[in-house]
């Protein structure tokens, strides 16, 4: 996608009100793909003893980074919502690091996006997580 | 014969809020999110008060899934941690060390209704508590009990309770 589309994508994103709270900040979109990152912040910890991020931010992250991919689909509707998201969360993430989610929605039909994400925290190969969702695809009345 | 006196109502509930309390405080990412959890006895109910920031999708308005993720996966991990503390509440002990938090295998949030401007509500129930897994199942709503706006399934690694060695 081009240089004005990925800014334009990446301003929608940062408006939204609950990924501006977790800073969430786009980086690549495009064709049905899209990668979005989560600094490390110490509000987000879910374990106070290693300081680990809480999986509900990570989920989100995964849910704001699959709903843009369906967006940026070539067969994309007006707008999409989360049917279901099935989150697996693999291993618990370096405190500090910065989480980054990279989506692909791999089929979509008329009504439905098929999407797969992984979280990564660039200490491992292994990701984070990783999750895959149904997404609805508004079109309005046509 | 005498039994022993009862404790004084007071006494009881205020080690039971105190319990409750400490496990919910330990967590950064509540207070950021803001959840908090009300007690009837043993039984925890989770609010999650509106706030603007956790919109995800403005021109609806509708809350962020991962807002509602994340509001039942807390809900979870606190019911279960609940459900290891509260036999310990009862035997009138004082949990002065926490037990550790469960670890989430995974969870399938089923989003059922768009999640609206004002506060949400939710209740786990444990279905399934082993030693080392446990399988929740997790529901909010909203105005209308009876209207669920989501629902999650969820896989838990339980924390090893056995005393160590010294």
């Amino acid at each position: 996608m081009s240089a004005d589309r990925t800014e334009i994508a990446r301003q929608f994103i940062a408006s939204l009100p609950h990924c501006e709270a977790l800073g969430m900040v786009l980086t690549t979109i495009g064709e049905g793909e899209a990668e979005v990152y989560m600094p490390y912040s110490e509000k987000l910890i879910g374990d106070p003893e290693s300081g680990v991020i809480h999986g509900g931010a990570v989920s989100a992250l995964m849910d704001t980074c699959a709903g843009a991919a369906v967006m940026s689909h070539p067969n994309a509707g007006l707008a999409t919502a989360t049917l279901d998201l099935r989150i697996d969360y693999m291993r618990a993430a370096k405190p500090g690091a910065t989480i980054t989610a990279h989506a692909i929605c791999y089929h979509m039909t008329r009504a439905v996006g098929f999407v797969r994400v992984s979280a990564t925290d660039g200490a491992s190969d292994v990701p984070v997580a990783a999750a895959t969702g149904a997404f609805t695809v508004e079109r309005g009345n046509s | 014969m005498s039994r022993a006196k009862p404790e004084p109502i007071q006494v009881v509930k205020e080690r039971r809020d105190a319990a409750l309390s400490a496990l919910v405080a330990r967590v950064p990412y509540i207070a950021f999110m803001g959840f908090e959890f009300e007690r009837r006895g043993d039984e925890l109910t989770a609010v999650m008060p509106y706030r603007p920031d956790l919109i995800g999708n403005p021109a609806l308005p509708a809350l962020h899934g991962g807002a509602l993720a994340a509001f039942l996966e807390v809900t979870a991990l606190i019911t279960l941690s609940w459900s290891m503390v509260w036999p310990k509440i009862e035997a009138g002990e004082t949990v002065d060390v926490l037990p550790k938090f469960p670890k989430t295998i995974d969870l399938t949030v089923d989003y059922l209704r768009s999640g609206l401007p004002r506060d949400a509500y939710a209740r786990a129930e444990i279905t399934r508590a082993g030693r080392r897994y446990a399988s929740v199942q997790v529901e909010a709503w909203q105005d209308n009990r009876a209207r669920p706006t989501v629902h999650a399934t969820g896989h838990f690694l339980m924390p090893d309770t056995r005393t160590p060695n010294d």
